[in-house]
C-alpha cells in the first residue's frame, strides 16, 4: 500500500503538535498563517501558541526573546515574508545573537518557488535560499516531500541555533516511502548515472526524476541526488557521491546565478578541486506576471521538464566533445 | 537619599544617586576622551536612567553571573548611546575596570557600539529598533515560565521611528505583559536633527497610552524622580505594560553639545573635554 502524500507543513506541524504535550519548551508562533493541524495546536496548547498577526518583524523578535528564555521556538509564515520582510531581525536577533547565546528558533517558510502558483511574485519565493544561506549561523533545509519535511523535527529540537525550513505549499508525491533520508548526510542519492549527475533541491527533485527518466529512454543515464541540507551536508560523503561524474547539474526553484544552490555548488567544487563542469539551472532572473499552471510557469522561466531536458542535452553534448578533445 | 542597597545586595560606597550620576557623567567623558569613536552626546542623556536602574534598587542583577536566571532583564536598545554603561558595569564588577582603558582597542571587549559579548549586555543593539521586540518576547517567556522577574528596555526616541517597535507595543498590551517596562530616553534629537523636524513623536505619552500601555513622564535628569517612577512601575501586576518617557537632553552638560541638533555626530574638542574633566575633579 502506498503512502498518501500530504502537505509538508501538515506533516511537520503534526510532529510538533505531538511533541508539545511532553515537551513544555516547544512554543509555536504564527504570523497569521494557518493549517488544519495548527488548529489542534491552538486548541490544546493555548499557552504555547501565539498568532502575532501580520507582523513578521515582531514574529522574529518575539521568537528571539522566547528562545533566550529557554523555549524551542517554531515560527511560521509564508516563505518570502518570514525571510525577507524581517531580514534584519533574522540577521541581528537570530543569526548574530545565536553566536553568543544558546537559542533555538526554527523558521518554517511555506511557499517555496512557484508553489503559490496564481498569487504572483509577492507570494512566490525565488530568493530565500540565497538570502538565508548568506547568514552563516542559519541552517537551511529544503525538503522534497512530506516525509523528509517531518523528519526535520528531531533535528530542529536537538540542534540549537536558527534554522530555515523551506517548505512547498503544494502536496507533492511521496519520495521517501520507506524511510526518511539521513539527516547526518544531508543529501540522498536516488539514482546513479554515467557522466552527469543532477543535484536538485525541493520541488526540483521531482523534475529531476522526470528528466532522468526521459534521458534514460534516449540512452543517457544521469544520476539524481536530493540535496536538502543546503550547506550542512556531510562533505566527504557528498564529495564521494559526486566523484564519478564529469558534469554536475544544479536544479533549484530559485533565481539562477544569484547565490543559491548553484553558488554553493561552485564553491564546493572549487574548494574540493572536483574536476567537473557545472550547469546551473534555476529561474531566469526577473519577475514575471504571466498566469498559468506551475508546469507552464516553470517552462516559461527555464526550469520545466522540457527546458531542463534541453539544457542538459546541450550540456551533455558539450561535455562529451570537451572530453574527447582532452583525450 | 542614601544608596547602599542594590537589588537587595550591598554595594560598595555610599554615594548618593545624584553623586553617582555626576561620577558616571565624568567617567563617560573620560572614556570618550580616550576613545573618540564612541557616541558621546547620546550617551550623556540616559545617565540618570541607568544610575536609577543599577544603583537605585530597581534591577536585580548578579555581576559575577550576568545571565543568572534570577536577574531582571535589562535590554539596552539604544546601544551606541549607552557608553555611560561602561563605567557603571565596570564599577559594579561585571568586568575589570582596566577594560575602560582600552575601549575600541584590539583585545578589548568594549567597542564603539556595545555588543553582547560584554558582560551585562543582554542582546544585540547596534542596529536600532530591535530592543523592544526582543524584550517583549522575553517578557512573554518569563510569564509562560511562571517567573516573576521583570524586563526593562531602554530605547531612544529616535529609534521609535522603526515600525517594529510599534508591532511590539501592540503585542505587549494585547498579551497583558505587565512585567515589561519601557524607558524612553526622550532627548528629542536623532542623528540629523530634532525628531520634531524629522517625524515628530508629539504626544508620545498619549500614543503609548492609546496602544494600551500605562505611561508616565518624568524629568529624566532628576535621578530621584526617575528612581521613584521606576520603582513604582516595576512589578505592578495590573495587566498592562509600563512606559516611562524620560525628558532628557542630548549631550547634557557639555557646552556646545547640549541640545545641539547635530549633537549625535559631533565630538567635543579634546581641550574642552580636558577642561570639563578637570572641573569634575575639583567638585
Amino acid at each position: 500500500m502506498s503512502m498518501k502524500p500530504r502537505a509538508m507543513r501538515d506533516a511537520l506541524l503534526e510532529r510538533i503538535w505531538q511533541s508539545m504535550g511532553d515537551d513544555k519548551k516547544v512554543f509555536f508562533i504564527s504570523a497569521d498563517f494557518g493549517s488544519p493541524v495548527l488548529d489542534k495546536i491552538r486548541e490544546q496548547f493555548p499557552d504555547r501558541f501565539i498568532n502575532v498577526g501580520v507582523a513578521e518583524q515582531n514574529l522574529i523578535n518575539v521568537s528571539a526573546g522566547l528562545a533566550l528564555e529557554g523555549f524551542t521556538v517554531f515560527a511560521y509564515a509564508i516563505a518570502p515574508f518570514i525571510t525577507m520582510r524581517c531580514y534584519e531581525q533574522v540577521r541581528v536577533n537570530l543569526a548574530l545573537l545565536s553566536q553568543v547565546r544558546k537559542m533555538n528558533v526554527n523558521l518554517i517558510g511555506v511557499g517555496a518557488g512557484y508553489s503559490y502558483v496564481v498569487s504572483g511574485p509577492t507570494h512566490q519565493c525565488y530568493e530565500d535560499l540565497t538570502v538565508m544561506r548568506a547568514l552563516p549561523a542559519v541552517k537551511v533545509y529544503s525538503p522534497a516531500d512530506h516525509v523528509s519535511a517531518a523528519s526535520l523535527f528531531d533535528q530542529c529540537v536537538a540542534t540549537p541555533g536558527p534554522k530555515y525550513l523551506r517548505l512547498d505549499a503544494q502536496v507533492l508525491p511521496v519520495i521517501y516511502e520507506n524511510a526518511a533520508p539521513s539527516l547526518a548526510d544531508g543529501f540522498h542519492v536516488h539514482r546513479n548515472g554515467e557522466e552527469i549527475v543532477l543535484v536538485a533541491t525541493g520541488y526540483m527533485l521531482h523534475t529531476a526524476f522526470k528528466v532522468a527518466e526521459r534521458l534514460a529512454q534516449r540512452g543517457v543515464g544521469v544520476g539524481v541526488v536530493d540535496l536538502f541540507n543546503i550547506d550542512g551536508f556531510n562533505v566527504s560523503r557528498f564529495r564521494a557521491a559526486l566523484g564519478p561524474y564529469s558534469g554536475i547539474v544544479t536544479m533549484e526553484e530559485g533565481f539562477r546565478g544569484r547565490g543559491g544552490l548553484d553558488a554553493m555548488m561552485f564553491d564546493f567544487v572549487n574548494r574540493n578541486a572536483i574536476p567537473a563542469r557545472i550547469l546551473n539551472l534555476g529561474v531566469e532572473p526577473g519577475y514575471r506576471f504571466e498566469l498559468g499552471t506551475r508546469t507552464e510557469l516553470h517552462e516559461l522561466v527555464g526550469i520545466g521538464v522540457e527546458a531542463v531536458e534541453k539544457s542538459i542535452t546541450a550540456f551533455a553534448r558539450n561535455l562529451s566533445s570537451t572530453l574527447v578533445k582532452e583525450r | 537619599m542614601a544608596n547602599d542597597l542594590q537589588g537587595g545586595v550591598l554595594v560598595k560606597g555610599a554615594m548618593s544617586l545624584e553623586e553617582r550620576a555626576k561620577w558616571v557623567w565624568r567617567e563617560t567623558l573620560a572614556v570618550h576622551r580616550r576613545a573618540a569613536e564612541t557616541r558621546i552626546a547620546s550617551s550623556l542623556s540616559p545617565i540618570e536612567i541607568f544610575v536609577a536602574l543599577y544603583y537605585g534598587g530597581v534591577l536585580r542583577f548578579d555581576a559575577a553571573n550576568p545571565l543568572a536566571d534570577s536577574r531582571d532583564r535589562c535590554i539596552i536598545s539604544k546601544g551606541h548611546g549607552s557608553i555611560c554603561m561602561y563605567p557603571i558595569l565596570a564599577d559594579l564588577g561585571f568586568f575589570p575596570e582596566e577594560e575602560l582603558h582600552r575601549v575600541c582597542q584590539a583585545g578589548g571587549i568594549l567597542g564603539g557600539i556595545p555588543d553582547p559579548v560584554i558582560p551585562g549586555y543582554e542582546t544585540v543593539n547596534g542596529s536600532l529598533g530591535h530592543g523592544c521586540g526582543v524584550a517583549t518576547g522575553m517578557a512573554l517567556g518569563l510569564k509562560r515560565r511562571g517567573s516573576d522577574r521583570s524586563v526593562f528596555v531602554i530605547a531612544g526616541d529616535g529609534e521609535l521611528h522603526e515600525g517594529a517597535n510599534w508591532e511590539a507595543f501592540m503585542f505587549a498590551s494585547h498579551h497583558k505583559l505587565d512585567n515589561l517596562n519601557l524607558v524612553v530616553d526622550d532627548n528629542k534629537i536623532a542623528m540629523l536633527g530634532f525628531t520634531d523636524d524629522i517625524v515628530s513623536h508629539v504626544a508620545l505619552r498619549e500614543r503609548l497610552a492609546a496602544f494600551g500601555w500605562e505611561c508616565e513622564e518624568v524629568d529624566g535628569h532628576d535621578v530621584l524622580a526617575v528612581q521613584a517612577a521606576l520603582l513604582a512601575m516595576k512589578g505592578r501586576a495590573n495587566g498592562k505594560p509600563k512606559a516611562l518617557v524620560a525628558r532628557t537632553l542630548k549631550g547634557r552638560g557639555v557646552p556646545g553639545l547640549e541640545n545641539f541638533a547635530l549633537a549625535h555626530i559631533s565630538n567635543p574638542k579634546p581641550d574642552v573635554l580636558d577642561r570639563l574633566l578637570e572641573q569634575g575633579e575639583d567638585q
